[in-house]
């Protein structure tokens, strides 16, 4: 008899601790981690950032330093084939291109994810002010956002990056960062007003909390959801847009520190003799880009409401 | 002298270029300290309204506000936002109808609760943790130091509505507005939820308005009731009066589109016909008059006043020319 009563209380406890403070985010995950597309994109994402990180020590070659044919060769223009010790060959110069590749990993990651906080930065303050505030704050600060928004973004973000005298990746970030501002923006100041009429929002009205904790602690959190989301696809955008300024030539002048972009942009020259110089850098920024719309995505619907059991 | 004194309480939504709607019409009650006072009447007819405004939770453009709302002395309605804000939750509580969507989905039960403790008693975050699993144990949640990190996705509806009151008691408000507490929930969590607010404003002494379209609520709840129409009360009545003998047509239609385990069986119910909607503006008479079935031609003719009602022994009062008679109900089978 006690035995059963404690086996049941053992049970019960069991059960009570397994499911104890599962949060929004932790049922997401639980959805994620069975998703398929999730998990390539993840590990392109994974595998890239690993190899970006990394890249100074797996480079087996200065990306800088020609070494690969001699000075003849070059003046004619022959691109280095694969051989052994540079499996991908060089590039115009004679630079190992595998090398090149991967520091070029580096150099993306880092546009891409500063743009992107620089972008959600600057979108988080300006969605809280409007969704915050209304009134006339909202409608200027929404203007503005409007404005930015009717013109296309890899325009606009080319216009910006021309502005500066010299360019250099700095310019390249900030350029493609202001171009995702009124997106984050536009975005967060949606999800806020939903929030401002909702039910929950109204409760903590009805318990006299104060507007700044009303504003921080209970529209903020719950606007964030599809603002999260949109950073993931917004790497992707970033990645592809840096790679579009530099390849226009509004990146890095200096091509010793190499960018796929730039790469690119060098290979146009040789593209009808030496396809496969633009072929690697260009078939990374793909592959990148989808590895990151892969896991937005995925993540998109796993905080889908809708979805939710 | 009453708690909450509500006169002449009217709350008019006007949009340019068309009609105002008059959502409270004119609406005058009184709570005592500690009662418990039903507002009832069907979707539309200003309940919800009345209670956002005693609250002050009005959207600040649209509606029009006149009338008076004093709490124990104090002009409610003519208080600044930021006065009004430190009464809500301290001296006034509210819970509201639908306990998922009334909780923040991505903050703990327990810091919704030890919110309100640090805003308006001024406690610490440890003190408000002790004070807030009590709360819970108070209001039937089980286990409540491990609830305290649960969000709301994972309570249960009835454990949702308790945690709710808990939150809405926690500062122990004078007055507690209940807009149709139970309606989201299936009907043996209602009993429970019916009970555990009878309980706690009984032991707290807590005024409370119960607003509700149920009138099984009000009969196990509430020591007076308001019926509304169209903005107005029709009538009011002591609980048990009001069931005994329903005056007011309206009342009377209520009580006879409820379907009683005493009633004869093969009795059909009566609903009232038509719907709010169907009504005429209270200036040119009663509202009530195109559904009534005791409408009289001064009906649409004379807006009638809240009176006493002199055909009834108890004091209680009637908006109506043609009441329902005793004599009519004698076929009938009645509390």
């Amino acid at each position: 008899m006690t035995a059963r009563t404690d086996k049941i209380d053992k049970l019960a406890q069991h059960t009570a601790r397994s499911d104890a403070g599962v949060s929004l985010a932790a049922a997401a995950w639980r959805r994620l981690r069975r998703n398929p597309v999730f998990l390539l994109g993840a590990a392109i994402v994974v595998a890239f950032v690993v190899l970006a990180l990394l890249a100074p020590l797996l480079a087996p070659h200065d990306p800088a330093e020609p070494m690969l044919g001699d000075q003849v060769v070059r003046a004619r223009n022959e691109i280095p084939p694969s051989q052994p010790g540079h499996p991908l060959g060089g590039d115009q110069v004679g630079r190992d291109l595998l090398s090149r590749l991967l520091v070029g990993a580096q150099q993306t990651l880092l546009v891409g994810v500063l743009a992107t906080l620089i972008g959600l930065a600057g979108g988080l303050v300006l969605g809280t002010l409007a969704g915050a505030l209304s009134g006339w704050v909202d409608t200027v600060v929404m203007r503005v956002v409007d404005v930015m928004l009717s013109i296309p973004g890899l325009l606009l973000a080319v216009s910006i990056g021309s502005l500066f005298a010299q360019p250099n990746q700095y310019t390249v970030i900030l350029a493609v960062a202001i171009v995702q501002i009124p997106v984050f923006a536009r975005l967060l100041r949606g999800s806020m007003l939903a929030q401002r009429h909702s039910d929950h929002v109204l409760a903590a009205r009805a318990l006299g909390v104060r507007e700044r904790a009303i504003v921080f602690r209970h529209m903020l959190p719950n606007s964030l959801g599809p603002v999260i989301v949109q950073a993931t696809l917004v790497l992707a955008i970033a990645i592809i847009e840096a790679a579009g300024l530099s390849f226009l030539g509004l990146g890095n002048p200096d091509d010793r520190l190499p960018e796929w972009g730039q790469m690119l942009g060098q290979a146009q020259n040789v593209i009808d003799s030496h396809p496969e110089l633009a072929f690697w850098p260009a078939g990374c920024i793909v592959v990148v880009a989808l590895g990151f719309t892969l896991v937005g995505e995925s993540l998109r619907e796993a905080l889908d409401p809708k979805s939710r059991r | 002298m009453a708690l909450l004194e509500v006169r002449d309480l009217k709350v008019e939504f006007r949009r340019r270029g068309e009609e105002p709607v008059r959502a409270v019409d004119g609406v005058s009650f009184d709570v005592q300290p500690g009662q418990t006072v039903g507002l009832v009447g069907e979707s539309g007819c200003g309940k919800s309204v009345t209670a956002l405004t005693i609250m002050g939770l009005l959207p600040k453009r649209g509606p029009h506000v006149s009338g008076s709302a004093r709490f124990d002395a104090t002009e409610l309605l003519s208080l600044s936002d930021r006065q009004m804000r430190d009464r809500r939750g301290r001296d006034l509580g509210m819970v509201f109808q639908d306990p998922l969507s009334s909780l923040n989905p991505v903050v703990p039960i327990g810091l919704q609760v030890t919110e309100v403790l640090e805003r308006h008693r001024g406690m610490s975050r440890r003190q408000a943790t002790v004070e807030a699993a009590d709360l819970l144990d108070k209001v039937g949640i089980p286990d409540p130091r491990r609830r305290l990190d649960e969000y709301p996705h994972q309570l249960s509806g009835g454990m949702r509505q308790r945690a709710l009151i808990a939150i809405a008691l926690a500062c122990r408000p004078r007055l507690l507005i209940a807009d149709e507490p139970t309606t989201a929930l299936d009907v043996t969590i209602q009993a429970q939820i019916l009970a555990l607010l009878a309980n706690l404003v009984r032991d707290t002494e807590t005024a409370l308005i119960m607003i509700t379209h149920d009138l099984g609520v009000v009969a196990g709840l509430c020591d007076e009731v308001n019926v509304l129409y169209a903005g107005r009360v029709v009538e009011r009545a002591k609980r048990h009066d009001l069931f005994a003998i329903p005056r007011h047509p309206y009342t009377h239609g209520l009580l006879s589109s409820i379907p009683r385990l005493d009633a004869p069986r093969g009795d059909r119910l009566s609903p009232i016909t038509g719907s709010v909607a169907d009504n005429i503006p209270w200036t040119t008479g009663c509202a009530f008059a195109p559904r009534c079935p005791n409408a009289l031609d001064v009906c649409v003719e004379v807006t009638p006043e809240m009176t006493d009602d002199v055909g009834v022994p108890d004091n209680r009062s009637l908006r109506c020319h043609n009441p329902v008679e005793r004599a009519k109900r004698d076929g009938e089978a009645l509390v």
